[in-house]
């Protein structure tokens, strides 16, 4: 029992930190007052540059770099509509989503099922012996173990650091910073970007460092479970991971139980991170927007019929 | 002659938008033009549609190819191709504007184009189609057929292999659908496997996806971590699992494609397609005029016991011992006869009750319909 519970959560680790470094940018994003349903296709573009970076170059650290170049590429077009031109942000960033599986169908074809060199899983001595924690949370590959650092670092940054204040300023009340003579636009630009390099660095995990190759699509809407999750955990990075792994877990459920010989219905399974999310939305209701940013509220509002 | 459309899903998309309307007003009237009573004759073009793309090392890639076969058997043909076609009414609408191009033969090569396959040859009795895999069930339109290779025969012959390699008694086989071929494949990887090792069980995890690697990559590793040895697949894409299992230093048994050269120390052997005389023998038929009531004209399926099987076994690899290839060699050999078939009788399901008895062969159509697993086959079909 203990045995299947580690492989459910050391699963839930592997497959829920694509979705965690996801949605990590999406909460820089958004407590910066700007919502990026694109999130998805940054993913893909991460996903597909990282995996032909390190094909090309042979290693899979510089496709790591360029995974998290390529999504954060993608987050400044969404940026450059949303702040500068006042594009509608939810048409953005749908829009930028089928872009991005648009444009990584077009150039991905040439590494469909070809090789590249990738990160393998690398047990921690001594920490991975430790029974349950060891093998959930020590062996893993390296871009895994670094992912452990982003959610403390960005608590710490928002809550302490001068330039996560102004972050969560413009996301609070933009107003503020314009008469302290900041540029709100700038400060939101910045955090769309950088939250597009978190999402692009977690499509590069996806396709260098779990799965090992790259085909179209090959991110299957995580990107959006990402941007429920945000909601649901109320803009908090330690509640995201925590969402990220839950998710994690879910998916890996059904491969855990079936390679012991149980009978699971998989398409039920599929369907389960996205039941929940409904059923957690529903149950927080409009508690929901109080724990959201000042300026995303005014952003969430002006799509709902009140 | 070759064109090749590409089509990304997203272009699919908008393809498909703009095509709506056109296609609205032109399938109506089109069909009953030409009512010649010999589907496909005299054709100036072809038409191809894949539900993935032409260049995925595994399924499409291979009907791409046979696509590609018959340009070259028919240089002054024009072979039209789609990419990324969808397993919906998408699927009708890009038949339509190949039909508008003047194809006369379409080959749908999807399972699940079927029902869009259908809808196109009842719209357009001048034009053959064809569809890969699938089952037509009840009559079989005068301009409509299934093709297919028995596809579970080689893979009985890999199941020998694996039967053969595994240490640990445990087969793994990660699968996207419970499909009848399939579950062919399943029970025929499990029965081939048992006939060399009465210990040997496979264990069987879905994935519900033709391709979701990451989804590929959990059920590779917590087969590996339950001390499965062997792991073979039914999917489209087919180097997550590949990879995995090379990496965990367990055997690969490929399906598809020869991915040998992405393991190259764990390869058994696996089965590809060749497609290529198949294809240009059906464009040949229909172009005669002789597609109704032709062999195609049917559920048609080619085994080693009706002739050249376009499912083949693929190369051996480096740890495969000459008694395991001789034990495939007599295997294969009994395969062509006319008692030989992976599934012959008696033959047991999951629960021990026996489903075909003793001495009796079933033919392909029956094999086709089998619904459950075979015993030694670990894991439930869902429901």
């Amino acid at each position: 029992m203990s045995d299947l519970l580690t492989d459910v959560l050391s699963g839930g680790v592997r497959g829920g930190t694509a979705i965690m470094l996801a949605a990590l940018g999406e909460t820089l994003a958004e407590r910066a007052g700007v919502v990026n349903l694109g999130t998805e296709g940054c993913l893909l573009v991460g996903a597909l540059t990282g995996y032909a970076v390190a094909a090309e170059t042979g290693s899979p650290w510089a496709g790591l770099v360029a995974g998290a170049l390529a999504g954060a590429a993608l987050a400044l077009v969404h940026a450059g509509l949303v702040i500068w031109r006042r594009a509608d942000q939810f048409a953005t960033g749908l829009t930028l989503m089928f872009f991005g599986l648009g444009i990584t169908s077009l150039f991905g074809v040439a590494y469909v099922g070809k090789a590249a060199p990738g990160f393998a899983p690398v047990e921690i001595p001594l920490l991975s012996d430790v029974p349950v924690l060891g093998p959930v949370l020590f062996a893993h590959d390296p871009v895994t173990y670094l992912s452990y650092l982003v959610a403390p670092l960005m608590w710490w940054w928002l809550r302490r650091s001068r330039s996560g204040l102004l972050v969560r300023t413009a996301g609070e009340r933009a107003d503020v910073l314009h008469l302290h003579g900041y540029r709100a636009g700038l400060i939101r630009g910045g955090a769309v970007v950088a939250g597009g390099a978190l999402a692009g660095l977690g499509g590069a995990q996806l396709s260098t460092a779990y799965a090992h190759a790259w085909f179209e699509g090959m991110t299957a809407g995580r990107g959006f479970i990402a941007v429920a999750l945000v909601i649901f955990a109320a803009w908090r990075p330690l509640r995201v991971v925590a969402g990220a792994y839950l998710f994690g877990a879910l998916l890996a459920v059904a491969p855990v139980l079936q390679a012991r010989g149980h009978a699971v219905n998989q398409f039920a399974m599929d369907a389960l991170p996205f039941v929940i999310t409904l059923l957690i939305l529903a149950v927080i209701g409009r508690r929901t927007l109080r724990a959201a940013p000042q300026e995303l509220r005014r952003v969430f509002e002006s799509s709902s019929s009140n | 002659m070759s064109v090749v459309f590409r089509m990304p899903r997203i272009a699919v998309f908008v393809a498909v938008a703009a095509l709506v309307a056109a296609c609205s007003a032109n399938t109506a009237g089109s069909g009953d033009a030409t009512g010649s009573g010999a589907p496909g004759k005299g054709a100036e073009a072809v038409g191809f549609i894949f539900v993935g793309p032409k260049d995925d090392y595994g399924y499409n890639q291979a009907a791409y190819e046979g696509s590609q076969a018959v340009a070259s058997a028919y240089p002054d043909l024009e072979v039209l191709t789609a990419e990324n076609v969808p397993e919906d009414d998408n699927a009708a609408r890009i038949m339509n504007s190949m039909i508008a191009k003047g194809a006369k033969v379409i080959f749908a090569t999807s399972y699940g184009h079927l029902d869009a396959a259908l809808k196109v040859a009842a719209e357009h009795p001048d034009v053959a189609v064809v569809q890969q895999g699938n089952l037509i069930t009840g009559t079989v339109p005068a301009n409509a057929g299934t093709y297919f290779g028995t596809v579970y025969e080689p893979v009985y012959l890999a199941g020998i292999a694996a039967g053969k390699a595994t240490k640990s008694d445990k087969l793994g086989y990660v699968y996207a659908f419970p499909i009848n071929q399939t579950i062919s494949n399943i029970n025929a990887f499990q029965l081939g496997a048992a006939s060399v090792n009465p210990k040997a069980k496979t264990y069987v995890v879905n994935t519900s996806s033709w391709c979701d690697p990451a989804k590929q990559a959990e059920a590779a590793a917590n087969l590996i971590k339950q001390d499965v040895d062997v792991i073979t697949q039914h999917q489209d894409c087919t180097a997550t699992i590949i990879k995995a299992t090379e990496a965990a230093g367990k055997y690969t048994v490929g399906y598809h494609a020869d991915a040998s050269s992405l393991a190259p120390k764990g390869w058994l052997t696996g089965s590809e397609w060749d497609w290529d005389k198949l294809y240009v023998d059906i464009v040949k038929t229909a172009i005669d005029g002789g597609f109704t009531g032709s062999k195609y004209n049917a559920n048609y399926r080619v085994g080693f016991k009706t002739g050249e099987n376009p499912f083949v076994q693929s190369a051996f690899g480096p740890s495969v011992a000459q008694p395991t290839k001789d034990a495939i060699a007599t295997a294969r050999t009994l395969l062509g006869t006319e008692q030989g078939s992976p599934f012959a009788g008696p033959l047991t399901d999951q629960d021990g009750k026996v489903r075909i008895p003793e001495g009796t062969v079933p033919d392909y159509a029956e094999i086709e319909k089998i619904d459950y697993f075979v015993s030694g086959v670990v894991g439930k079909l869902p429901k």
